[in-house]
Formats: C-alpha cells, sequence, structure tokens
C-alpha cells in the first residue's frame, strides 16, 4: 500500500553538488522544497576525523560514501551486439551515495569549460566542414553559451572558494593563467595554488617549447575563505588522501562543507535521507508530473506530491528515472530518434611516466586539485585540419597525494610481482612523476543509456543499461595528446619512460574517473535533446533534469564546475521565470 | 602486533601457511626488507575475508550469471571467502598430485612457477580460474603491504618504510612542498600508532613526524 503524504512545492531528487544549490537558492522563495536523498547523512567532522580519515583502504576500496551496489548497479557491454553484464564492483567511476553525494570524495579539480564545449557542432562546421566531423556524431550544441552561464560559473566559484589566476579578465590576457579560458569578469575568489617540484619542471619544459603552463584551479582552499553564504573553510594543508577521500580539514568544498548546513536553517527546507526515489508520478496524460513515488527507510512506498520535481541525482539515475517514468522518448541507437539515454560520452586518460635516478618528488604530499597543466592541445585550442578528430586534451603534471596501494608506478618491463617488482616499487616511489593527457569525449550513435532488460534493483526495477566504447575520434585525439606530453617528458629528460596511452577498449574495471556525462542532453532542438537551455523537460515542463546528465559530450575537462554552473543558472530561471507563471520556458 | 596475538577469524591453519608461502614469493625478503610473510599480509587477508568484503557485502550479487568479456569485470558467483577456500585446496591438491607435497613446501622456484602458471590462467583448476583467484591474491598482498597496520598486515609499518611513504599526514606540508628535490623522510606513522599512543598528533589531529636522519638506501 502506498502512503501518501500531503502535498508540497517543489521536490529535489538528490542532494550532491546540483540538488544542494538548487534547495539553498530555491528555499529563498519560501515555498515548501523538500530535498530527498537515497544515502545518508554525513557529518564531516565525525565521519571523516583525523586519523581515521587517512585510511586508504577505506576509502578506495571499501567506502560506505559511495554507491552500494549490492541493492543497484548498473549494466554494461562495449557494444549493441553483447549481452551486457552487470558491473559487480566498483572500478571504473565512483557514484556517491550519501548527503552531499559524490562531491563528497571528488579531486577538487575546478575547471570551467572552455566556450568551444558549448557549441561544438556549429564550431566545428564553422572552422573545418562537414568533412571534418567524427563518424556517427551525435554531438551538439548546448542551446546555451559560455557567455549566458559566465556569472553562473563566477556564483558557483565563490559558493566553492575556487583558487586559481584569472587568464582572461573581461578579454584581456592576464600573465600566469590560462591564455585560453573564456572570458572572466572578475578574478577568482581565491589566490592560485602553490607549484610543487613536479609542477616546476613540466612547466619549465612546457614554456620551452612556447605553451602556456598555469596552476589548475582548485576548491581545495588556497586560504581560509567564507562564501557567498556565509560559510567558513580552512586553508588545505596538502595531506593527500583526497580523491576518494572526506576531507579531514574541511578544506575541501563539498555540498556539506559550502551549503547545506545553511539550508538547514531554512524552516521551509526539510531533508529526507534514506528514501530511494523509483519514478516520478505523471498525470493522466503524460504532460505533468504530480509528484514523485519513493521507498523510504522503513520499506514504505510513499508517494510525495508535488508542483514541481527537479531531478538532480547523478548522470546514471537522472537518465533512468526519466525512463522509469516514461518521461521523453528512449532513444533508438538503430534508427537514430528518441533522446533520453543519447549522448551518453565520458573522458579519454592516458599518461607519459617519467623515472628519474637524481630527483624526488614526495609525491604523498599533494592533492586538492594541486596541479599545474596547459591548455594549449584542449577543445580547438589549436588548428584541427588534418588531423582526423575535433576535441583535445589538456596535459598536467598533478600532485594528487600519492597513496601507496594505488600509486606506485614503476618502469616498463618490470615484473608485477617479487624481487624485482619489489626492488623497482622501493626505488621509483619518490622518483617518478607522470604527464595526463584529459581528453574530452565526443557522443556518438553506437553510446547510450537504457533499460537493461534482465538484471534488477533491490526493488525488483531494471537497472539502467550502459552501450559504450571509445571512438574513433577518441582514439587519434589520445594518442595525438599523448604525443604533446612525450615531447615535453623528452624535454624534461627522464631515465626512463613509460608510455600508457587510451586503452584499445573501454573497459569498466580500471578506475578512471567520474566523469559520466549525457543521457538526458539538453539542445535548442526537441528532437535531438531531452531538456531545453533551462534543464527544462521538453514533454513535461513541470520536470527539471540538472546535473552532468544535460552534457551532450564531454569536454575535456572535469565536469564539476560546470554542474555546479548550471545549477545556479537553473536555479535562477526557475526562481525568476517559471515560478511566475509556470510554463515551458524554451 | 605481534602473529601471537592474532587470532584467524576465517582461515584455517593450512590455509595461512599456504598464503604465508605464495604471498612471500609476490613480495619476497631480501637486503631491503622483510616481505609479505613477516608484514602479516596473511592475517590482512584474514581480516579481509572476515570482513563484509569477504562476502562481497557491497556488490551487486544477483543472478544470472555469466562468463563476461575482460572488460566487462568480475562476474564470478563465488564470494571472496569461497575463492579463497576454493583456491587454496585445489592448487594444494595440484602440489600434492604432482609433486606430493602442498605448495609451501616446494622450494621458491617451483612456487614461482606455478604463481605465473596461475597469473596466466594456465592453471586448471576443478572448480574455478586460477587467474582469478591469482589476481585476488595480487591484489590482496598489496593492499595488506600497504595498508594502514591497522588492518593486521603493513606490520611496523614495513611497506611504508620500503617506499618512503610517511602514512597519516603532518599538517607541514604546504612548506614542504616549496623544498624542491629535498627528501622529506621521517618515521612513518599510522592509525594505529595514533590509536595506541605511540605517535603525537597536533591540534586538528594530524601526525607530528619525527624527521630520519639517514636516507634507507635501496
Amino acid at each position: 500500500m502506498t502512503t501518501r503524504l500531503p502535498p508540497v512545492d517543489i521536490l529535489v531528487v538528490g542532494v550532491g553538488v546540483a540538488g544542494s544549490i538548487l534547495c539553498k537558492e530555491l528555499a529563498a522563495t519560501g515555498l515548501k522544497i523538500v530535498g530527498l536523498e537515497r544515502g545518508r547523512m554525513i557529518d564531516p567532522q565525525h565521519d571523516f576525523a583525523m586519523p581515521y580519515a587517512h585510511d586508504e583502504l577505506k576509502y578506495d576500496r571499501h567506502s560506505d560514501i559511495l554507491q552500494n551496489l549490492s541493492r543497484e548497479t548498473l549494466t554494461f557491454r562495449n557494444k549493441m551486439q553483447e549481452k551486457a553484464l552487470p558491473m559487480r564492483e566498483m572500478g571504473s567511476f565512483k557514484p556517491g551515495e550519501c548527503v552531499g553525494g559524490a562531491g563528497m570524495h571528488w579531486g577538487a579539480h575546478a575547471r570551467r569549460f572552455l566556450p568551444w564545449d558549448f557549441e561544438v557542432r556549429s564550431r566545428t562546421l564553422d572552422r573545418y566542414g562537414t568533412n571534418h566531423m567524427p563518424e556517427d556524431w551525435t554531438g551538439q550544441d548546448w542551446g546555451l553559451s559560455y557567455d549566458e552561464i559566465e556569472s553562473y560559473y563566477d556564483q558557483f566559484e565563490h559558493i566553492y572558494g575556487v583558487g586559481g589566476k584569472a587568464g582572461n579578465l573581461e578579454g584581456a590576457i592576464q600573465p600566469g593563467g590560462n591564455p585560453f579560458e573564456g572570458t572572466r569578469s572578475r578574478e577568482f575568489p581565491n589566490p592560485a595554488s602553490q607549484r610543487t617540484y613536479a609542477g616546476a619542471l613540466f612547466a619549465e619544459a612546457a614554456q620551452s617549447l612556447g605553451k602556456t603552463p598555469f596552476q589548475n584551479p582548485t576548491a581545495a582552499m588556497t586560504s581560509p575563505y567564507t562564501n557567498l553564504y556565509k560559510m567558513t573553510l580552512g586553508q588545505c594543508v596538502r595531506g593527500g588522501f583526497c580523491n576518494s577521500h572526506g576531507c579531514a580539514m574541511g578544506a575541501k568544498a563539498s555540498p556539506l562543507t559550502t551549503v547545506i548546513p545553511t539550508l538547514a536553517k531554512h524552516p521551509n527546507f526539510e531533508l529526507r535521507t534514506h528514501t530511494n526515489v523509483t519514478r516520478v508520478d505523471l498525470d493522466s496524460d503524460g504532460k505533468r508530473a504530480i509528484g514523485v513515488t519513493y521507498i523510504d527507510a522503513r520499506g514504505r512506498e510513499v508517494h510525495q506530491p508535488a508542483d514541481l520535481v527537479i531531478l538532480a541525482s547523478y548522470t546514471f539515475n537522472n537518465t533512468r528515472l526519466l525512463l522509469l517514468s516514461g518521461i521523453g522518448k528512449p532513444y533508438d541507437p538503430v534508427a537514430n530518434q528518441g533522446v533520453v539515454g543519447r549522448n551518453y560520452a565520458y573522458q579519454t586518460g592516458a599518461r607519459v611516466a617519467m623515472f628519474f635516478d637524481d630527483k624526488v618528488f614526495n609525491p604523498f604530499m599533494g592533492g586538492g586539485a594541486l596541479t599545474t597543466s596547459i591548455d594549449d592541445y584542449n577543445g580547438d585550442n589549436f588548428d584541427h585540419a588534418g588531423q582526423g578528430f575535433i576535441g583535445g586534451a589538456y596535459l598536467a603534471a598533478q600532485s594528487n597525494g600519492a597513496t601507496p596501494i594505488r600509486s606506485i608506478n614503476v618502469p616498463p618491463g618490470t615484473p608485477r610481482w617479487g624481487g624485482e617488482w619489489k626492488q623497482a616499487a622501493a626505488q621509483n616511489y619518490n622518483r617518478n612523476f607522470s604527464i595526463y593527457a584529459h581528453g574530452g569525449c565526443q557522443s556518438r550513435r553506437g553510446n547510450y543509456l537504457d533499460l537493461d532488460p534482465t538484471y534488477r534493483d533491490a526493488n525488483g526495477l531494471p537497472l539502467l543499461r550502459m552501450t559504450f566504447d571509445w571512438g574513433e575520434n577518441e582514439q587519434r585525439l589520445s594518442a595525438y595528446a599523448i604525443e604533446r606530453a612525450l615531447e615535453i617528458a623528452k624535454l624534461i629528460g627522464p631515465a626512463k619512460l613509460g608510455v600508457h596511452p587510451l586503452s584499445k577498449t573501454y573497459s569498466i574495471v580500471p578506475y578512471q574517473s567520474t566523469h559520466n556525462v549525457g543521457g538526458a542532453a539538453m539542445g535548442a532542438d526537441p528532437a535531438t535533446s531531452v531538456v531545453n537551455k533551462y534543464l527544462q523537460s521538453w514533454d513535461v515542463p513541470n520536470v527539471f533534469v540538472v546535473g552532468a546528465s544535460a552534457f551532450p559530450q564531454n569536454s575535456a575537462n572535469p565536469p564539476t564546475l560546470t554542474v555546479g554552473a548550471l545549477a545556479c543558472w537553473t536555479a535562477d530561471a526557475i526562481k525568476d521565470e517559471y515560478l511566475a507563471k509556470p510554463r515551458p520556458l524554451a | 602486533m605481534t602473529e601471537a596475538a592474532y587470532a584467524y577469524k576465517f582461515l584455517t591453519q593450512p590455509e595461512v601457511r599456504f598464503l604465508e608461502a605464495a604471498c612471500e614469493r609476490l613480495i619476497p625478503a631480501d637486503q631491503l626488507g622483510p616481505g609479505a610473510r613477516e608484514a602479516g599480509v596473511a592475517c590482512f587477508i584474514d581480516g579481509q575475508l572476515a570482513s563484509p568484503w569477504g562476502l562481497h557485502g557491497r556488490q551487486y550479487r544477483t543472478g544470472p550469471w555469466q562468463e563476461g568479456t575482460p572488460q566487462q569485470g568480475f562476474q564470478s558467483p563465488l564470494t571472496p571467502q569461497e575463492i579463497y577456500r576454493a583456491g587454496i585446496r585445489e592448487i594444494d591438491m595440484h602440489c600434492r598430485a604432482e609433486y606430493a607435497k602442498a605448495f609451501q613446501f616446494l622450494d621458491a622456484a617451483l612456487q614461482d612457477e606455478l604463481l605465473h602458471r596461475m597469473e596466466a590462467d594456465d592453471l586448471p583448476l576443478p572448480s574455478l580460474s586460477s587467474g582469478l583467484f591469482f589476481a585476488l591474491l595480487l591484489r590482496n598482498t598489496m593492499e595488506g603491504f600497504f595498508a594502514d597496520p591497522l588492518y593486521g598486515g603493513n606490520r611496523d609499518k614495513t611497506g611504508w618504510r620500503l617506499i618512503g611513504f610517511p602514512g597519516v599526514a603532518a599538517a607541514n606540508y604546504t612548506e614542504a612542498l616549496e623544498d624542491h628535490n629535498q627528501p622529506y623522510l621521517v618515521e612513518p606513522v599510522s592509525i594505529l600508532d595514533i590509536e595506541q599512543q605511540r605517535a603525537q598528533v597536533d591540534a586538528q589531529g594530524y601526525a607530528k613526524h619525527i624527521k630520519l636522519r639517514v636516507e634507507p638506501k635501496p
């Protein structure tokens, strides 16, 4: 039997990076807002207390702040001809499951996307013509330009206390910053991070090749900071144990350190944890949402009526809830029709490792996106004529805090175990660093998300099915980026080099990044997008779908800053336009 | 923590002897320092197998079960407990049939050869893939050698001493990062050290590192 609760004004499904900001911004309207989170509450002071926060085994391998796959996972196959099988253990990516979501264990990389990223299709056609388009490309413009969202990037940076040096202030290129970034209306709220020894070697070599190194923007505080919501964060001490970990110092911006404590003070806001939304309920003609159904912590099925439903969960769950609720036409890759599940994309990772006899790096220090990078090969910052691919990669020397279970690098040819391995581990742990090529990923016809016909979650509902492999575009892009990384590596002059290219076939096993995007793509055309430029469903206008699920393809840059900016943008569209007169906004 | 103080929660004694022998080949004692046996890796694996992970508590365990492509990852219906129990028994049976001895009594070269065959999934076992068992054994051995000693392995922080990892961080890295190309050599501090009050912490709970005078020669 379903328990029916009294109606509320706005439901936000998922209280992570996007959901927390949407709740906070909309709470200012005085409307009754309920945040529904399937995970548990986090108390950073206790959950991430020292010294227990510095436990690599727990946070890298057995973390309870990640999705509990015993209840729900997804299935995966490389291509449509294969049978998709469940991702039985965590590997390639790490979706969160707690208040704060994956925003609790992220690496604090706080890059904006490039202006090019928002207009990939039209700019590619303008500059290179149709012959240059990747095969089976489903990439598209966002229907939203960088200039339109710039002030929302700025807003989110002042919520998350981002540190960096502007490279382009109102059109004027600034020394020390990234000259390729989009125009900024003002400086970063925090100064740039310090440069490590690895970063300095990388920067010197890149500079001698005429490139422009800069410190990566970071949401680990480079100085103590009080944000837009009057939350104060301490300075990052670069103690490592950052990616996959919660921050013991509260120095890494996250929903819990920047938003939720102030959100909780609004009497018109209510947070319900351990509530797993199973569908958005529609009225009889399927054009209007009347609320959602969820399973609560007691196992009861609950119907919560509401006037407005905002899906703000992870890429996978936003897409899956649309499919389970029958909102929007599911994508059919054979006919190339339908939209929900279309445009799934990821990111390409490759690296060149350098091993030295005479240099030490203390690689356990760092974390908080302590990174020196160049953008010369990112996006369309270089001429692609004749290259056979679009998009690019940023190259980076990053000091993430090398914890020993996952971060021991040995030169190529070293056995995986035994005395020779042990010798190489001892010799090289402190004497190597890598240049990473973080590349973008275009969406294409064969890569998509739908509901699995076989496997089910703990509530008996179909799992999401991912069909994905790297395209030729991604292979060429990554090979090009690795060549550029090698040019820099050779100038640095290590005793040994190890090249780790993009895998020939995408594998769900090794950790790569939690940068899954698409499935509920935004755009200007309802035939190729799920949501309009305000992230409002074309089909059910009182449903908004906010998150990286809206990206029609992926930038080379990490997604979090853009997820946050889109949340700020959507919150304003709802506050300023939609609530006054609920209607399709585009 | 000495081994005598450790009570095995899951493994039987013959299983412990197998693991001590096999893990020691994966990370052997040598002039650089102790190997996996002395580091307590078998205790670590026992603790892991007795934890929710030993039953794949947070992994998806609903059928149908089907062997997939390598890209689709782990698809065995067996839990880690079952993989270790069957794997050890069946390798020892193979050793007794071929060499009339359990694995632990074979000489090191033969043990290495068998481990290489397992790694290549080239040692047929009655109920599971030797490659699957080896992958788990290697992964857990590395974890046991490098995880915080809290979990029973990495005894005396031997894995951290080998590579120069300081363990729980100190709050002075921001300054230390300015000393380019200068080794930061300290006595490693574990969570267990702090719990058992063998190491000092600052007001924030970060470790107070004690500098080592000499660089340990690799």
